[in-house]
C-alpha cells in the first residue's frame, strides 16, 4: 500500500491528478478525509501562481512565411503567437463558457439580432493607447474587407452593422445568432489600435506579452505587458515561441529543457515520453477530427446507399487505435463530440458491420470498379495508413475500395474539395453552428462534401436564433442525424491534443477549444 | 596584364554571363507554372474584379520581356521585391539567412576539410594496410548514413545520454560568436560526417595515382621518407582534382542542407526556400534560386583557378 500511495502522491505532484481523483484514491486507501486533503495541500503544486522566469515553448507548425497579422493566422505558430500578444473580446472557457475580456459585457436583443458589447475602461494596448469602442468596430470591419483575407471572414460578414456608441459596441445583424459572444472569441479577431488598418502585421494588440522580436518560422520573443488589466494572467517575465517542426528535434528539445512545453506530441512515442523523468504528457480530448470527405453530387457517390455502405465498410477502433495510438476517440460521422456544449449523447455509435454494408453496396449496382480514395502523408498524420486499412476493411466486405497515394504538394489546391473522395482533416469550432456552417450549409465555401440538404440548412438558421437551449438542442440532435445518414462525411475519429510539458511548469489545465491550453498555456502557466 | 589575373578576370566574366543565363531560366520556369503572382496572392478566394485589378497593380499584365528586365534591373539594384505571404523585404531576409547559411557552412567546413585532406594522406600513405581500411570503413558508414538518421542519432547521443548541447539550433541576431558555435555544434557534426567520405576518398585516389609516376620512385630510391613524398611532391601534383571535389562539397554545404536545417530548426536559406515554395511565394522563390545559383557558380570559378595556379602547365603558358 506505501508503493501505492507514493505512487498516487507523486502523480499528485507532478500534476497528473486532479485533487478530487487525489482524495477519492487515497480516501479508498484507508487515508482519512481530513489527512487526504492535508497531504493534497502539501504535494500538490501550491495554487499560488510565481512570477518571472522565461517559459519557452516548442511548438510543430510555423514557417518563414508567417506574418503577424492576425486575419492570416492558420497554422498552428500564428494561431498561439496571435493568442499570445492580442486580446479578443471574451475568450471561450475550458468548460465551454465565456470569460469577458476587452467587453465586460455581452447582452442581446430579444430576437438575438442586436448584440450590445460594453467595453472594459482603461484596458492599454502596448503602444499605450487606450482600447476603445471604435478600435473594436475598426477591427472587425478590416476583416470584413475580403483584401484582408481574413480567416474570420465567415464570422463577421454576418454583421450587417457596426456602431460604436460611447464605451459600448452595437452590432446588427442580418439573421439572429445567440452565439455570436462565442464566434468573436476567434483568434483571428484580436483587436488591433485603430483595426490595425495601418499595419496589422504590426502585432500591436491589448494581450498579456507584447512582442519584442519576431523571426517568421524560427522564434517569437515576448515581454510582460506591464499595464495588462488582468493580474491572474501573464507570470513570466518573458516569453518565448520556438518553431521546432521536427517531431525528434522537439520532443529532445522538451527532454533536454530546452523548452518547456511542446505541441504535437508523436502518438507513437508518447508512452516512451511518459517513461521520462520532469516530463509529464498531457492528452485533452478535443474537437479536431480526421475524415474522409466523399462529393455528394459526383458517382457513385451521389447515391446515399455507397455512402452508407462506405461509412459501415471502416472500422473505427481499429483505427483510433493504430493511427492515433489510442490517443482519441471514435468518430459518428458528424463532425460534433462530447466537447462541444449542446451535444446530443444518445445518438448510437456507428460500427463497422461488413454484411450491412455488402448489402447497402449490392443495392447501389455499382459496376465493380475500383472506388478511388485519395490519401497524402499530410492529409492528417497516419492518413496513408488510416486509408489503406479502411480500403482493406471495405475489401472484407466486398467493396472495392482503392487507396491513390497522392503527393503533400498541392494536396490541398488539387485533390481536396475537388477530387470526389480522399482524406482531409478539421480543426474544431467554438460551437456547433460555427462548425456546420463553415463546410455543411449548401452555400459554404468549404462546404467539401457538396451536402446539400434543405431540411438542414433550415434547422442550421432556426438553431442559430434559437435562445432556448432546450430547443437548441433538439435542432442540432436533428442536424447530426441527417448528416451521420445522408451526409458525404466519413469521420472515423477525433484526435486528441496530445502535449508535452516539464515538470517546473504549474498552472495547467485542459482546455478542449485548441492546442496547448488554446493557445494561451504561456500566458497562463508560470514557473515553478 | 599578368596572365593570371587575367584569366581571373576571364572567368569572372563568363560567370556573370552564365547568371545572367540562369536568370533568365529562372524566370522562365516561373512562368511556366500554372496560375501567376496575382492568383497566388488571393488563392482560393480570389474573384475575377480582384485578380484584375491585383494584375493590374501588380504590372502583371505587361509582356513576360518587360517583366523580366524589370526584375533584373531591381536585382542588379539590389531591390528583390517583397515577399507576397507576408510582406517582408527579401533581400533583407535574404542576408540574414544567407549570413547563417555561409556561418553552418563555414564552421563545417574549416573541419571537414583540413580533416578530410589529413585521413586522405594517411590512407594514401597506408594504402592497403589498417589505417587505411579503418579510415575508408568509417567514413563510408557515416556518408551512407542518410543525414536525418545521422541527426538523430547525434541528437539522441549528445543531448540526452550525455547532455552537452541544445538539439534546437537556432541562431539570433544578437548572439554572441561562441553562442552562435555551441548553437550550431549538432549539425556541423552531422555535415562534417556526411561530406568528409567524399573528400578523403578523393585525396587518396589523386595521391596514389600521383604515386605511381616516375618522380615518385626517384623521391623514395633517393630516400626521401614516404609521408613527406607523399606531402612534397605527391599532393601538389594532386591538388587539382581534390579542389574540384572539396569546392563541390562546399557548393552542396551551402545549398543542399535544408534537411539538417529542418531536423535542427536551423533557421537558414533552404528552410527558408522550401517554405516559399510551398506557398507559391515566387519572387522569393526566384531571387533564392538565383542566390544558389551565384554561390554555384562563384565556388566553380575559385575551383577553376585554383587547379589552374596549381598547374605549373597551366601557369605558365608557352
Amino acid at each position: 500500500m506505501k508503493d501505492q500511495l507514493d505512487r498516487v502522491i507523486d502523480a499528485a505532484r507532478k500534476g497528473r491528478m486532479s485533487r478530487r481523483e487525489f482524495l477519492g484514491r487515497t480516501t479508498a486507501m484507508g487515508v482519512s478525509a481530513g489527512l487526504a486533503v492535508a497531504l493534497y495541500g502539501k504535494v500538490a503544486r501550491a495554487d499560488e501562481a510565481k512570477k518571472g522566469g522565461v517559459i519557452r515553448a516548442g511548438i510543430y507548425g510555423g514557417e518563414s512565411t508567417n506574418s503577424l497579422d492576425p486575419a492570416l493566422a492558420a497554422s498552428p505558430v500564428p494561431v498561439i503567437t496571435c493568442s499570445t500578444w492580442g486580446e479578443m473580446l471574451c475568450d471561450v472557457t475550458s468548460d465551454g463558457g465565456l470569460n469577458m475580456r476587452l467587453a465586460e459585457e455581452a447582452t442581446s436583443s430579444p430576437d438575438a439580432k442586436v448584440w450590445t458589447f460594453k467595453v472594459r475602461q482603461g484596458v492599454e494596448f502596448h503602444n499605450g493607447k487606450t482600447v476603445t469602442a471604435e478600435d473594436i468596430v475598426a477591427t472587425l470591419k478590416r476583416h470584413t474587407d475580403e483584401k484582408s483575407q481574413s480567416g474570420a471572414l465567415g464570422i463577421v460578414q454576418g454583421i450587417s452593422d457596426m456602431k460604436a456608441e460611447g464605451d459600448k459596441v452595437v452590432l446588427t445583424l442580418a439573421s439572429a445568432n445567440s452565439d455570436l459572444p462565442y464566434l468573436l472569441a476567434d483568434y483571428h479577431l484580436a483587436i488591433q489600435p485603430g483595426g490595425g488598418m495601418d499595419d496589422p502585421t504590426a502585432g500591436i494588440g491589448a494581450g498579456p506579452y507584447k512582442v519584442e522580436s519576431f523571426e517568421p518560422g524560427v522564434r517569437t520573443v515576448f515581454t510582460k505587458h506591464a499595464n495588462y488589466f488582468d493580474d491572474t494572467v501573464g507570470h513570466a517575465d518573458q516569453v518565448e515561441i520556438l518553431v521546432i517542426n521536427d517531431n525528434t528535434a522537439r520532443t529532445a528539445a522538451l527532454q533536454s529543457g530546452q523548452v518547456h512545453m511542446i505541441n504535437r506530441v508523436d502518438p507513437k512515442i508518447s508512452e516512451l515520453l511518459k517513461g521520462t523523468p520532469s516530463v509529464t504528457v498531457k492528452q485533452t480530448p478535443g474537437r479536431g477530427h480526421f475524415v474522409f470527405v466523399m462529393h455528394c453530387d459526383t458517382p457513385p457517390f451521389d447515391n446515399n446507399d455507397m455512402r452508407m455502405a462506405l461509412k459501415l465498410a471502416i472500422k473505427r477502433g481499429e483505427l483510433v487505435e493504430k493511427v492515433l495510438g489510442g490517443l482519441g476517440s471514435a468518430g459518428n460521422d458528424f463532425p460534433i463530440n462530447a466537447a462541444y456544449p449542446l451535444f446530443d449523447e444518445t445518438i448510437p455509435q456507428r460500427e463497422y458491420d461488413a454484411a450491412k454494408a455488402k448489402e447497402y453496396y449490392d443495392k447501389t449496382g455499382h459496376d465493380g470498379s475500383p472506388i478511388i480514395l485519395r490519401a497524402a502523408p499530410g492529409a492528417f498524420p497516419g492518413a496513408v495508413d488510416a486509408a489503406n486499412l479502411f480500403a482493406a476493411s471495405a475489401q472484407a466486405a466486398g467493396i472495392p475500395l482503392q487507396v491513390k497515394l497522392e503527393p503533400d504538394d498541392g494536396y490541398w489546391t488539387n485533390v481536396w474539395n475537388v477530387e470526389p473522395f480522399c482524406a482531409s482533416y478539421w480543426g474544431g469550432r467554438a460551437v456547433q453552428d460555427q462548425m456546420y456552417t463553415t463546410a455543411y450549409l449548401s452555400t459554404a465555401d468549404w462546404n467539401d462534401t457538396k451536402f446539400k440538404n434543405k431540411e438542414f440548412d433550415e434547422l442550421l438558421i432556426a438553431a442559430r436564433g434559437e435562445l432556448d437551449e432546450a430547443k437548441k438542442k433538439a435542432d442540432y440532435s436533428r442536424m447530426a442525424n441527417i448528416l451521420r445518414d445522408e451526409g458525404g462525411l466519413i469521420l472515423p475519429m477525433f484526435n486528441d491534443f496530445v502535449e508535452g510539458v516539464r515538470d517546473e511548469i504549474g498552472g495547467w489545465y485542459d482546455d478542449p477549444n485548441g492546442e496547448l491550453m488554446n493557445g494561451r498555456a504561456l500566458s497562463r502557466c508560470w514557473l515553478g | 596584364m599578368h596572365p593570371i589575373l587575367k584569366l581571373v578576370i576571364q572567368r569572372l566574366a563568363l560567370g556573370l554571363l552564365l547568371l545572367l543565363a540562369i536568370s533568365a531560366v529562372i524566370f522562365l520556369g516561373v512562368e511556366a507554372l500554372p496560375g501567376d503572382t496575382a492568383q497566388a496572392i488571393l488563392g482560393q478566394s480570389a474573384t475575377p474584379q480582384a485578380l484584375a485589378n491585383l494584375r493590374e497593380q501588380m504590372g502583371l499584365n505587361d509582356p513576360a520581356l518587360t517583366r523580366y528586365f524589370h526584375w533584373l534591373g531591381g536585382v542588379v539594384t539590389g531591390d528583390l521585391g517583397k515577399s507576397l505571404t507576408n510582406g517582408t523585404d527579401i533581400a533583407t531576409a535574404i542576408g540574414q539567412r544567407l549570413g547563417n547559411t555561409l556561418f553552418l557552412a563555414g564552421c563545417a567546413a574549416v573541419i571537414a576539410v583540413p580533416l578530410a585532406l589529413t585521413l586522405g594522406l594517411i590512407a594514401a600513405r597506408y594504402a592497403g594496410k589498417w589505417p587505411d581500411k579503418l579510415i575508408s570503413a568509417v567514413t563510408l558508414t557515416t556518408i551512407s548514413l542518410p543525414e536525418f538518421v545521422a541527426a538523430y542519432f547525434v541528437i539522441y547521443l549528445l543531448t540526452q545520454v550525455f547532455p552537452i548541447f541544445q538539439p534546437v539550433a537556432m541562431v539570433f541576431p544578437g548572439m554572441g560568436f561562441w553562442a552562435k558555435l555551441n548553437a550550431v555544434a549538432l549539425p556541423v557534426i552531422v555535415l562534417v560526417m556526411v561530406v568528409l567520405a567524399h573528400m578523403m576518398r578523393m585525396t587518396r585516389a589523386a595521391i596514389l595515382n600521383v604515386m605511381q609516376s616516375a618522380y615518385i620512385e626517384t623521391a623514395e630510391l633517393k630516400g626521401v621518407p614516404p609521408m613527406q613524398v607523399i606531402w612534397r611532391h605527391a599532393f601538389p601534383n594532386a591538388i587539382a582534382p581534390i579542389v574540384q571535389v572539396v569546392v563541390l562539397n562546399l557548393a552542396y554545404l551551402v545549398v543542399g542542407v535544408v534537411v539538417v536545417e529542418v531536423v535542427f530548426g536551423y533557421n537558414a536559406l533552404g528552410q527558408y526556400l522550401v517554405d516559399h515554395v510551398t506557398k507559391r511565394d515566387l519572387p522569393v522563390v526566384q531571387a533564392v534560386g538565383l542566390v544558389f545559383a551565384a554561390v554555384y557558380i562563384g565556388l566553380n570559378i575559385f575551383a577553376d583557378v585554383v587547379a589552374i595556379i596549381a598547374n605549373p602547365r597551366l601557369r605558365h603558358p608557352k
